[in-house]
């Protein structure tokens, strides 16, 4: 897949990164059937930057969570650049997840016993052509931070350490569930900005969730998610700049 | 039912393995204890009753032949309540379908009354008529080993003459609940047999009427036994006595004594071992567990409940396990204390078994097992509790950790930083994964305390059987014999060699120290029975000077050079001073060795023995033992290859067993530890897993995380497991230590070997059942739960 995305690259016109045709996903608790997902389409473009709105339990995590390989889907069909991945085993999930995907989470989710850079290096020593992991926190403007551990960073730098061990790998995509949820304004500003300058700059495609609606002005496009359902799409005219946005 | 019931049982429903892991733990500490106590107070118990239902003398002597008016002379030696005297002969059996002859020790029985003492319970018939000379009673064992009952018949060789003699009765005695032939190492009844006859009739046919060569005495409580026995020498001695001796040196009292004292010192070691595992254990997982519901203790204070409701809901979660743990123990410990009892009491042969209940035991096992369960929780749930409700809901922040200073070594990519993940992790908890070492080891400790005495009675057969006593059978004459008998020994059929020796009663003094044994002469180089040094090297007697075994050595406190009293008590007794010119190593009985022609030459006698040790021709084995029958001054013979096999045999019944027992308790011990310990691991780390794997890790790398840090673990714990099991193993042969036997304490690399086998295996499948929780993690659900 890496030869194909150089040759993609020349086009004028931006490739289809991820194509989504009636997914459904459906969690059987007991006697009782939810459905997070009720036949979502949605196409994602090479280089965009989406931000999927929408309240608790509406369907844009589990659509995220399918779309990066860590869930797998009740029904429908999901492609990465031509390839399905609603077909793809649990062993090709990880190596998916291994070769194309950076994801940030609400917790951060580092490994408290390792330190920043080790945080980092753990994701570049398993890929074919990372960065280097100060290159990455450098990136993320935590060049100062490289050796301490989570423990002895804030909420937001710890945030930027797992933003920068997502795009260390260089990933085609980088998925955020709620990335400055647990953030201050302040901070979390700090932090879409390091996210808007990983897709400028690097030109990965990058899908946000959150419920916080003074965000989707940073984004391309806007999807709304209600009822497991796209109820709206949205084109920015006017993107604005992170700094702009407060909460 | 109250809500924060309801979730109990939910609780104990999720967490049923761990639990259950948890609960057998406590279950083997509370199982030890009742098993091995619980075997020792009932076999204590039936022989205490034995004895004095059936009325077990306190003092025994032997004498050549004394008048039958000397009873009244002992009933009058101050604090003497009974005495009874009586006919004791050994006799040769030729009994059919056996080829090699076996010995039978005839003992009379008063005629026209009831003894006074060691009286015999009659399994079933009846004693012998009064002078009748052609009916026995036999003990239970040798009727049994033989499939003889009421009428059968064999052949015994008494004073010279071949007797057939009819089986009227079936009886036990507490004089033989553990009757060993003369020679012989263990009972085998097969070869070995109590015939209870008529007194005048044996009186006759060893022309003994009116007198008699045994008796035994009963003492008034609190009656000074040393003093008793040293008057009653002095009466029996112009009669032959060679000296009386306390129910202490009485070899069926002893060995049972020594059997279950090595069943007490089990007792006494084992369980405390056990409990302490268990209660560690407990301790340890329990205040784990309840760390991780942290959040959910803080909920419930936020919600308003009271502190010492939370704390109560989860002190009963604790309760709940406890209680299956020390059911299951309790039962578990009955049944298997009741197996070994009555696995001991076939063994001996008791006429009732009393089992003792002991209320007291379980109260103790279930109040220690409690205790450190409460204590263990109680902890943790106070941990909990102190936080303020917001803080213990929200995560708890980040653990410290710090740079280990192998990092520079990272470049040269010996570790990855999965290794590095596991290695700080370890070094991050000291304690906990010291203690979480600790328990692996304990469990390897108790393996190798489990395992190892086979390695010592190995050594010990091969040191007796194949390097000291190496003869093919011992020949015990009726009488001391002029030294020329040997050749006619040499000249039985298919005899190889054959190598004299004399055993004389003496009670050596050293100081105030001193003790009834038995010298034993033997030529100066002997090739079959060879006296052995403490490094097992072949000693050449001395021409002069007594050679004490090691055991004696200590008994007398006697060293190499020291002149000791030697006290004969036969033949023309007299006191002489000897020097003790080396010390021997042996593992049987109290020896004294001493060059047969200086024995003799001390004695002032000419040249008699009392017995030979020989070698044959395998093939003319039939011929030979057909000779033997046919030879009157020939009252008993011990086969080397039977002793052994029967040794073993014994050894395979009454040590595998336990083994097994003990090993089957430190697999529930070192799976318990692993699995428990790999399981909160997973738990605590569920949410650092579930990110290795979105950032797609495999299922194999992530589980690397946690099996390295369990590899980690379980190798340290191994060679700490070993010196901890070679400290058991040393407290155990202490207990083990008796005059009958010393057990020599011997760890072969090989139970080492076994020992760390079993626990790496146990680690190992522990491993292989989180591993496939591991690969069970639901990624997605780990990372939304907050920790």
């Amino acid at each position: 897949m890496a030869a194909t995305r150089k040759q993609t690259r020349s086009r004028a016109a931006p490739d289809v990164m991820f194509k989504v045709e009636g997914l459904t996903k459906v969690y059987r608790t007991g006697e009782l059937d939810i459905h997070a997902l009720s036949g979502v389409d949605l196409t994602l473009y090479e280089g965009e930057l989406a931000v999927l709105l929408g309240p608790s339990g509406s369907g844009k995590s589990t659509l995220l969570n399918i779309l990066g390989g860590l869930d797998t889907a009740t029904a429908g069909h999901a492609w990465f650049r031509g390839d399905e991945i609603t077909a793809l085993s649990e062993r090709e999930l990880t190596q998916f997840r291994r070769n194309h995907v950076g994801f940030v989470f609400q917790f951060y989710n580092l490994i408290p016993s390792l330190s920043a850079r080790e945080n980092v290096a753990l994701v570049t020593e398993i890929s074919t052509n990372p960065m280097a992991p100060d290159e990455a926190l450098e990136l993320v403007g935590l060049d100062h931070r490289l050796d301490h551990f989570p423990a002895q960073l804030s909420g937001g730098e710890q945030q930027r350490v797992a933003i920068a061990r997502a795009i260390a790998k260089r990933p085609e995509v980088l998925l955020c569930d709620e990335p400055t949820g647990a953030l201050d304004s302040k901070t979390g500003v700090r932090v879409l900005e390091t996210l808007t300058s990983v897709n400028e700059e690097l030109g990965t495609t990058t899908a946000i969730i959150t419920h916080n609606a003074a965000i989707k002005d940073i984004a391309h496009r806007v999807f709304y998610f209600s009822d497991g359902r796209i109820t709206k799409t949205d084109v920015n005219k006017r993107r604005v700049t992170p700094d702009k946005v407060h909460w | 039912m109250s809500v924060l019931d309801k979730k109990l049982l939910r609780d104990v429903k999720r967490l049923w393995a761990q639990a259950l892991a948890i609960a057998m733990v406590m279950a083997a500490g509370v199982a030890t204890l009742i098993l091995g106590v619980g075997a020792y107070r009932s076999l204590d118990e039936t022989r205490s009753a034995y004895y004095e239902r059936y009325n077990f003398g306190d003092i025994f002597a032997t004498v050549r032949r004394a008048p039958e008016g000397l009873k009244q002379r002992i009933l009058e030696i101050p604090g003497v309540s009974a005495a009874e005297t009586r006919i004791v002969k050994f006799a040769l059996l030729d009994i059919e379908g056996m080829a090699e002859p076996a010995t039978g020790m005839a003992m009379s029985i008063p005629d026209y009354r009831q003894a006074n003492l060691n009286r015999r319970y009659l399994r079933s018939g009846r004693f012998p008529e009064p002078d009748s000379t052609g009916e026995v009673t036999v003990n239970e064992n040798f009727a049994l080993a033989h499939g003889f009952g009421i009428g059968s018949t064999f052949k015994a060789v008494l004073n010279g003459n071949k007797r057939t003699l009819s089986i009227v009765g079936i009886a036990l005695s507490p004089e033989f609940i553990y009757a060993v032939g003369p020679g012989d190492l263990i009972p085998d009844p097969r070869r070995f047999g109590i015939m209870w006859m008529s007194e005048n009739a044996l009186a006759a046919i060893f022309d003994l009427e009116g007198a008699f060569n045994s008796v035994v005495v009963k003492l008034l409580r609190k009656t000074d036994q040393a003093e008793a026995i040293k008057q009653l020498d002095d009466i029996l001695e112009r009669y032959g006595g060679t000296g009386a001796y306390g129910r202490k040196d009485q070899l069926s009292h002893a060995f049972l004594d020594a059997e279950l004292k090595g069943l007490a010192a089990m007792s006494r070691v084992t369980p405390p071992i056990f409990l302490l595992v268990s209660a560690f254990l407990i301790n340890m997982t329990l205040s784990r567990l309840i760390a991780l519901e942290r959040e959910q203790i803080g909920l419930l204070k936020a919600i308003g409940y009271r502190r010492l409701t939370i704390g109560m809901h989860y002190i009963k979660l604790i309760l709940i396990i406890s209680a299956v743990g020390i059911v299951i123990g309790s039962v578990a410990g009955t049944w298997l204390g009741q197996g070994l009892t009555i696995l001991y009491a076939d063994f001996f042969h008791f006429p009732f078994l009393i089992f003792r209940r002991n209320p007291d035991l379980y109260v103790i096992a279930a109040a220690i097992s409690g205790a450190a369960a409460v204590a263990g929780g109680v902890r943790a749930v106070y941990h909990a509790l102190t936080l303020p409700p917001a803080v213990a809901m929200s995560p708890p922040a980040p653990t410290q950790y710090a740079h280990l200073g192998i990092e520079r070594l990272a470049s040269l990519k010996i570790y990855s930083h999965l290794t590095m993940m596991a290695l700080r992790h370890t070094l991050r908890w000291p304690v906990r994964s010291g203690l979480t070492i600790l328990g692996i080891s304990l469990s390897g400790a108790v393996l190798i305390m489990a395992l190892f005495t086979l390695d010592s009675i190995e050594f010990m057969i091969d040191t007796i059987f194949f390097q000291s006593d190496r003869q093919d059978a011992t020949l015990n004459f009726n009488d001391e014999r002029p030294i020329r008998i040997m050749q006619a020994v040499q000249q039985l059929p298919g005899v190889l060699t054959a190598e004299p020796y004399r055993t004389v009663a003496v009670r050596i003094h050293n100081g105030h120290l001193n003790r009834k044994l038995t010298i034993t002469g033997k030529p100066p180089d002997t090739d079959l029975s060879r006296v052995l040094d403490l490094e097992l090297r072949p000693v050449t007697l001395p021409e002069t000077g007594l050679v004490l075994s090691e055991k004696v050595a200590q008994i007398l406190k006697a060293r190499r050079g020291d002149l000791v009293w030697v006290e004969v008590l036969e033949g023309r007794r007299g006191l002489k001073r000897v020097p003790v010119t080396e010390i021997s190593q042996s593992y049987l009985g109290l020896s004294v060795f001493m060059n047969l022609d200086a024995l003799n030459k001390m004695l002032e006698e000419s040249p008699l023995v009392s017995g030979a040790h020989i070698s044959y021709d395998d093939a003319r084995t039939d011929a030979l033992y057909k000779e033997i029958k046919r030879t009157p001054e020939i009252s008993g013979i011990a086969i080397q290859s039977a002793s052994l096999a029967k040794f073993r045999e014994t050894v395979a019944k009454n040590i595998y067993i336990m083994t097994t027992v003990y090993i089957g308790l430190s697999l529930i011990i070192a799976f318990g530890v692993v699995y428990n310990s790999a399981r909160i691991q997973l738990s605590e780390r569920a949410r650092e897993f579930a990110s290795l794997r979105v950032l797609g890790f495999t299922r194999g790398e992530v589980s690397r995380v946690l099996l390295t840090e369990l590899g980690l673990l379980v190798a340290l714990s191994i060679p700490l497991g070993w010196l901890i099991g070679y400290g058991f193993a040393w407290a155990v042969i202490r207990g083990f230590e008796n005059d009958l036997y010393r057990v020599p304490f011997i760890i072969e690399n090989g139970t080492y070997a076994t020992a760390s086998f079993i626990v790496l295996a146990s680690a190992a499948i522990s491993a292989a059942i989180v591993r496939r929780r591991i690969d069970r993690l639901d990624m997605v659900r780990a990372l939304k739960t907050r920790e």
